[in-house]
């Protein structure tokens, strides 16, 4: 007899709580575009802002909203997938070029022995306010790693017993979390070519040559030898460092094998990390 | 005994130089004066490369407010002006001087007369100690002309003069204390008549009963000049926990000591301002404590600024065998030295010398929420919440939980018993805060 009471009593509060929450619901129900749940599934989700909005749900939002797709692109994602979310809000696709980061900094243990030993926290940041690191260059990649913890896609590593991150390229999307987060500036995103290789100056010290070289081997020193040889026009020296202009560089390679002092690198088009900065 | 309230620990003393005279350093063969050594714009240099410098010439100045002039400690040659690397490694301007091998005598500056001092007015005083390129000596180096100039409707009424020297190993405040008391109290009266403050207060800690005994003879003739023993306790030469030790006066966070109408200098300050206006000698030198548990020779000495750290430390018998870290500073504020051959500034309090065995951290392990940082912060913040916010990059929280009050004393990171890393992300986060409001 109890159980039979209880059990009318639950049952009652049961369905009355269901129908007051199937009224609430249909009182309070917000009209989201079906579309964003669409387009959203097929973002990395990685919450990155490579896109320029506060993460992939507010892109999502943006996309279908837009009465254009010039100019929202997700960083994130190969062609394909924004070619499928244009198809879904029925307008063309951005024309994007596909950029990935490059690291200004191509100095190993080698090149830049270290001349202290820093016991400290282990990152970049409170490295670089406390002083100038372990090498004797006070522009150089310190090696703590806030990159690699940076990265959303895991693009980033440091390989054992080396200081250098070194960038896959198959997972970069450049969506720039990396550049943010160096605090030495070394992080640099560039146009990313399917077989052209990327060539960039490895190097961000900034001191005049004679010191720049006792600092580090592979130093650029701002001799212009690049500048020289190079048909387009690309290096530009400034404040004694070069910088390839990536929208003139023809990825020729010709600056590569006349820098004296091997600080110009380049990628090759292959997605392996190994090669990435030889 | 009277001292500050909230927090504050008891690190060994290792006051090992605290019985040693005060010896004059010898000249290098070179001084590399930095152009940046205070608080506020670097002055610019004022002579050329191949002038001849005498001693006490300015080499360098500027016409910002918070700025102070620079000057050579010798007779000498211009020889380069070119960066040289600060103890942190960092390059900056400095200019190079090849002293002419004499030793350097103060005959050549003129002493002001007793009736010409008398008849300074304040402003007088404050525009000689900005020519003297008088700058905080205790560590922080802030030019003292802005300290003394007090801002419309503020009134000081006490000036404290900080002998407490509570950092470990230090006892170059200590030194001055024992053999230049009078001056330190000329000093101490010349800036009570430029802030127009009626009553000065020389504050030392307990730990020095020599300083104490001379610092009190040479009062006993002032009626408006006293000095108090303090209880030994870190920080309390902060300014602020200086100010509540001596006065029982708080100053309200994110503003300056003279809302409690105090001005609090340091002894060597005080002395440097009598040796600016009775001597007319500008600041060019200054006491640095030289000390290690394995320095041969470890000792207060009178460097001219300019002059390079591992000079000094041949001085002090040459760097032990078993060095593991240079510290500029005291062995909790100071800061660790990455470059021996940079020079020495204004601010040089003590060079500290620790062996390799206990130079390195402790590996960091999680926090154990026992809370000592909270009960040991000076200035009552939750050092743990703020670095866990460091941590997690979020300066905005950081900001809230008030870290710009942080007087950087490292108390959290001493008592930490699972020597985690706190003060280096509460810097990163005032550093952070300072680039958002900038």
């Amino acid at each position: 007899m109890t159980i039979t009471i209880s059990i009318i009593i639950l049952g009652v509060i049961g369905i009355t709580a269901a129908i007051l929450l199937f009224m609430a619901a249909k009182k309070f129900q917000v009209f989201e575009d079906p579309k964003i749940g669409e387009i959203e599934e097929l973002l990395p989700g990685a919450n990155c802002g490579g896109c320029g909005f506060s993460g992939c749900h507010a892109f999502a939002v943006e996309c279908a909203a837009a009465k254009t797709l010039d100019g929202i692109n997700c960083t994130g994602v190969t062609g394909d997938v924004m070619k499928k979310i244009a198809d879904i809000v029925g307008l063309a696709p951005c024309a994007v070029h596909r950029k990935v980061a490059i690291v200004r900094c191509s100095a190993s243990c080698e090149n830049r022995p270290p001349l202290n030993r820093y016991d400290g926290v282990s990152s970049c940041a409170i490295e670089n306010a406390l002083y100038q690191g372990e090498s004797d260059c006070i522009y150089g990649c310190l090696g703590g790693g806030d990159c690699v913890s940076a990265c959303p896609f895991g693009a980033i590593s440091i390989r054992e017993g080396e200081i250098l991150p070194v960038v896959d390229y198959s997972k970069c999307t450049g969506c720039g979390k990396c550049v943010e987060t160096c605090p030495r500036h070394l992080c640099e995103l560039a146009p990313y070519n399917e077989g052209k290789p990327i060539v960039w100056v490895a190097c961000a010290n900034r001191d005049r040559g004679p010191i720049a070289m006792k600092e580090c081997g592979v130093a650029c020193i701002g001799c212009s030898k690049c500048r020289k040889v190079c048909k387009d026009g690309a290096p530009v020296i400034e404040s004694f460092i070069a910088h390839i202009d990536q929208s003139k560089c023809t990825s020729c390679g010709e600056c590569i094998k006349a820098c004296p002092r091997h600080s110009i690198v380049s990628s090759t088009p292959v997605d392996n990390p190994s090669s990435a900065t030889e | 005994m009277k001292t500050f309230r909230k927090g504050g620990i008891h690190p060994p003393e290792d006051k090992i130089t605290a019985g040693c005279p005060i010896v004059e350093m010898p000249v290098p063969s070179e001084l590399r004066i930095m152009l940046s050594q205070c608080i506020g714009v670097p002055p610019k240099p004022v002579v050329k490369v191949g002038d001849s410098v005498t001693r006490g010439q300015v080499v360098a100045e500027s016409s910002a407010f918070v700025s102070a002039p620079i000057h050579s400690p010798v007779n000498g040659k211009v020889s380069k002006i070119e960066p040289t690397r600060t103890p942190q490694g960092i390059w900056q301007d400095s200019i190079v001087i090849i002293p002419h091998g004499e030793k350097p005598t103060d005959a050549s500056f003129t002493p002001r007369h007793q009736d010409e001092i008398d008849s300074l007015s304040p402003e007088d005083i404050i525009r000689i100690v900005g020519e003297a390129g008088i700058v905080g000596l205790g560590g922080a180096a802030f030019p003292t002309r802005v300290k003394l100039t007090i801002p419309k409707g503020k009134k000081a009424d006490t000036v404290i003069i900080n002998g407490a020297e509570c950092e470990p190993c230090l006892t170059c405040d200590d030194a001055l204390m024992r053999s230049d008391a009078d001056g330190i109290v000329t000093g101490t009266l010349l800036i009570m008549r430029a802030t127009g403050a009626e009553k000065g207060i020389i504050a030392i800690e307990a730990n020095k009963p020599e300083a104490i005994k001379a610092m009190k003879k040479a009062v006993s003739r002032f009626g408006n000049l006293q000095v108090e023993t303090l209880k030994k306790k870190y920080p309390q030469g902060g300014e602020k926990q200086l100010i509540y030790a001596v006065t029982g006066k708080t100053v309200p966070a994110g503003s300056l000591p003279i809302e409690t109408g105090c001005i609090v200098d340091n002894v060597a300050t005080a002395f440097a301002v009598f040796n600016a206006v009775c001597n007319g000698i500008p600041l060019m030198e200054r006491i640095v404590t030289v000390t290690g548990p394995d320095l041969s020779s470890p000792g207060n000495y009178l460097v001219r600024n300019g002059t390079r750290i591992s000079d000094i430390l041949d001085f002090a018998g040459g760097m032990p065998e078993n060095t593991g870290k240079v510290v500029a500073g005291g062995p909790m504020m100071g800061k660790a030295v990455s470059c021996i051959e940079a020079s020495s500034s204004k601010g040089l309090s003590g060079i500290v010398v620790i062996p390799d065995s206990k130079s390195m951290r402790r590996q960091a392990s999680p926090c154990i929420r026992c809370a000592r940082c909270v009960a040991a912060c000076p200035m009552g913040l939750e050092p743990y919440l703020l670095m866990r916010q460091g941590e997690m990059s979020l300066w905005e929280d950081m900001k809230r939980h008030g870290a710009t009050n942080c007087l950087e004393c490292g108390s959290c990171t001493y008592i930490c018993p699972a020597s985690r890393p706190l003060l280096d992300y509460i810097k990163l986060g005032k550093q952070e805060i300072r680039k958002a409001n900038s």
